[in-house]
């Protein structure tokens, strides 16, 4: 006689609910590898090439025709070809080109044949900057004009190549992260990018606390008040961005002016530009936009603590600040530590608010407004990958204490 | 710390801190409502702040106190000892509204903060009590001022015309009798500067990056959240993982890609990168909830013979409803607000969204007041969404966890 045993390993049930979930995630998990992963492995690769922003455009030839003595007996069709790039040749150079009726050829250069109205010529290679015309003597029949208009216009010439893309061979360059780490700014970036993280963060959360604190009793206008204290965060950047560099302008804005007024500087202050104030004024706006974030989940976990505890201690006699001191902060010690760690990893990680107030200038650099700067204001492409590499390795560790930290906590 | 612990040394402390908080207060609110010059005084502040504060404790009679301090301040406001001065120019009323204002403004609260508490000895809860009620008051002016004085600034800037702004940047009041001329700046962007078709571009642009995020994340979820399979513990956390790249790493890529393909510069483009944004967050977001939903209802479902398609189609999404109105207004407004893809990826003024129009009206040839009508379109429509909305939006902000 057998014994029953329960089945072992994973049953057709198991193995179909397996392939249903697998197939109902493909889709975000292709977009994901197609955004996320695949880019992040472009970063490494770019990283170790001297590329350029004009090195995008890969080589092409160029081609320009038109018709020369229309009005003569023998017309003169003209191709003038070049290469668009100064370093790369191109290889298997082909112009190709529909002739409109009435246009007969009288001479083709060599490298050229016709069949019919298709014209097609074998450049073969183009030298680095390299230029050639091709001159075609036609007989025309017809009105010059618009003869002149269906062979420049109505039909395109075509022209294709082939050349090498400095993103796809195998030259490779320890170049871009020597640029980055020698540069005498780096330390500067190093700073403002910890300076920024961490008081930002620290500031965000210390803010939100006090404004959580202010707003966990009921009373008339509170849901108003919260409503309000979320404007920052909800607003677009773009508009509390402009607003705030408005308000501070050095020249016209009204804090200047209030200031002035109120005695407390003879001259105006350049917020945003002057070291090491406009730093700190970045720092102030995350603090500002971004404190309603904390304020939000420090609220909602004040008013899921138990009451009882509170009047427990009301017996014991302890004080107001005693309460907070041994009750409330130690209950709310979870949120705020996993509100500081994904803060601080986004602090890092924040961009536009700095490129948007200062354009990373006067000290406010950090290193992601230094991927943009290199990249795009330097147009070294390849330097600009290097930042971003750096900042990839600062976010594996981060993320490593993460998951060692947030495991222990409740997740989010 | 115990030698503060006397109504009347605590007193008059918080009431001469009051009255500078107060006398700020008021002096920026007049300066910005009037345009004239106020602004606090040091000596007024000490000597009633301090009167108001030795006052205050066991006062029986609040309304004394503060008449009195209304008074007084109305008085000195023509003196060099004003808690609030009060410029030469402005007439009658500016003092009467800035020594009243001051007077209640600083004896009522006073008078709550010390009530209950002794003049002589206080104990460590009367003292403590007094010194929250302090903080208390002060947070709700700090919060709101730092809170509304921009966005205040914002529409008032975007009404007025170059000359009043330079004349005066302090003078925020504007002049009703010009109708719908207050205007001009919204009805020149809408005319001269394309900002309909932003709007439109920016609104479809996020109503679509809705959509394909819910296409895309509500299967993805249901399988994280219900179904069981090899490697769904990793995947559900790799999905925060996918937060923690910054933007501006892919940008680049993302950039240098659709250079080559010819996808810069196109609706199209942006349309596929802006969900690829917005996915993890959504799908986090709605693995949550569907855990918390009763799996009982589901295998019911399951039992009368219907697939897993079906389930989630007829059960599921019916039930997380509320789910899927807060993670599209997260979504939306995470869309509506972007600006850096925008930024990078459009260089064509007849294909950019909102966001990246207002980037192009940052100029020095462009005045000021169209920068700032154009941060009001962006804003209001947001704003109108939030607060309409704010139950879903709240509950999708925070379980949309930190990402900003």
């Amino acid at each position: 006689m057998t014994t029953a045993t329960p089945p072992k390993g994973r049953g057709p049930l198991a193995r179909r609910e397996a392939r249903l979930a697998w197939s109902l995630l493909l889709p975000t998990l292709t977009s994901v590898m197609l955004v996320v992963i695949l880019p992040l492995l472009a970063i490494f690769w770019i990283s170790f090439k001297p590329v350029g922003l004009a090195d995008l455009r890969p080589p092409a030839p160029v081609v320009r025709e038109d018709l020369r003595d229309a009005d003569e007996e023998v017309a003169t069709l003209r191709y003038r070809i070049r290469n668009s790039s100064q370093d790369e040749p191109i290889r298997n150079t082909v112009l190709t080109d529909t002739l409109p009726a009435g246009v007969t050829v009288q001479a083709l250069p060599e490298i050229c044949t016709l069949e019919g109205a298709a014209l097609r010529c074998d450049i073969g290679e183009l030298e680095p900057g390299g230029r050639l015309t091709l001159e075609i003597p036609a007989l025309l029949d017809g009105d010059p004009d618009a003869l002149e208009d269906a062979i420049e216009d109505a039909t395109p010439v075509e022209i294709t190549g082939e050349a090498d893309n400095i993103l796809a061979n195998f030259e490779f360059t320890l170049e871009n992260f020597r640029d980055v780490f020698d540069a005498r700014e780096f330390w500067t970036v190093i700073y403002a990018t910890l300076f920024y993280t961490v008081v930002g963060t620290i500031g965000a959360l210390v803010v939100g606390l006090f404004a959580a604190m202010l707003l966990n009793k009921s009373f008339k206008g509170q849901g108003v008040l919260r409503g309000l204290y979320l404007f920052p965060y909800v607003a677009p950047v773009i508009a509390v961005a402009f607003t705030w560099v408005i308000l501070l302008d050095p020249f016209s804005g009204s804090v200047n002016a209030l200031l002035v007024q109120m005695g407390v500087t003879d001259d105006t202050i350049n917020f945003f530009g002057e070291r090491p104030l406009a730093l700190i004024m970045v720092t102030v706006f995350e603090i500002w936009r971004y404190f309603p974030l904390s304020f939000l989940f420090i609220l909602a976990r004040m008013q899921s603590i138990d009451h009882d505890m509170y009047e427990a201690a009301d017996v014991d006699g302890a004080s107001p600040f005693q309460k907070f001191r041994y009750l409330s902060l130690p209950m709310l010690m979870g949120i705020l530590s996993v509100l500081f760690l994904l803060r601080f990893i986004w602090t890092f990680n924040k961009f536009d608010d700095i490129f948007l107030l200062t354009g990373g200038n006067a000290g406010t650099r950090t290193l992601t407004v230094n991927v943009y700067e290199q990249a795009f204001a330097v147009s070294n492409i390849g330097a600009g990958a290097a930042v971003a590499v750096v900042i990839l390795i600062c976010l594996l560790i981060f993320s490593w204490a993460f998951f060692r930290f947030i495991s222990r906590e409740e997740g989010l | 710390m115990r030698a503060f612990w006397y109504g009347y040394v605590t007193g008059p402390i918080l009431g001469v801190l009051w009255a500078f908080i107060m006398a700020t207060t008021l002096a920026v609110l007049l300066s910005f409502t009037t345009g004239e010059a106020f602004r606090p005084g040091l000596w007024g502040c000490i000597l009633l702040g301090a009167l108001v504060g030795l006052a205050a404790p066991e006062n029986r009679m609040g309304w004394l106190l503060a008449l009195g301090a209304a008074v007084l301040g109305v008085a000195l406001s023509y003196t060099p000892f004003s808690p609030i001065h009060v410029a030469e120019t402005v007439g009658m009323g500016g003092h009467l509204s800035a020594g009243i204002g001051f007077g209640i403004g600083l004896a009522w609260p006073v008078t709550v903060m010390m009530a209950g508490a002794p003049r002589g000895a206080l104990n460590r809860h009367e003292w403590e009590e007094a010194v929250i009620r302090f903080l208390t008051g002060f947070g709700y002016i700090f919060f709101t001022a730092i809170v509304a004085i921009p966005f205040y600034v914002m529409v008032m800037t975007s009404l007025k015309t170059q000359g009043e702004l330079i004349a005066n940047p302090l003078d925020f009041s504007i002049d009703l009798s010009q109708g719908w001329g207050l205007f001009r700046s919204y009805s020149e962007l809408f005319r001269d500067f394309n900002f309909g078709s932003y709007m439109w571009t920016s609104f479809y642009v996020s109503v679509l990056t809705v959509f394909i995020t819910l296409a895309f994340s509500i299967p993805g979820a249901y399988a994280v959240a219900r179904l069981k399979f090899r490697g769904q513990k990793a995947l559900s956390r790799s999905i925060l993982l996918i937060y923690m790249v910054p933007m501006i790493v892919l940008a680049l890529p993302i950039y240098i890609v659709f250079s080559m393909t010819g996808l810069r510069n196109s609706i199209l483009g942006i349309v596929m990168i802006y969900p690829v944004t917005t996915i993890p967050v959504a799908l986090y977001m709605l693995q949550g909830y569907f855990r918390g939903l009763p799996g009982e209802v589901e295998e019911a479902g399951l039992m009368d013979g219907l697939n897993r398609l079906q389930v989630i189609w007829k059960i599921t999404l019916p039930l997380s409803l509320p789910a899927l109105a807060s993670v599209s207004l997260y979504v939306f407004m995470i869309a509506w607000n972007e600006f850096l893809l925008a930024f990078m990826l459009l260089d064509d003024p007849s294909k950019f969204t909102l966001t990246r129009g207002i980037a192009s009206l940052n100029s020095s040839e462009i005045p000021r007041q169209h920068l700032m009508a154009g941060a009001v379109i962006a804003t209001v429509p947001v704003m109108a969404l939030f607060l309409g909305l704010e139950k879903f939006m709240t509950r999708g902000l925070t379980a949309g966890s930190v990402k900003g």
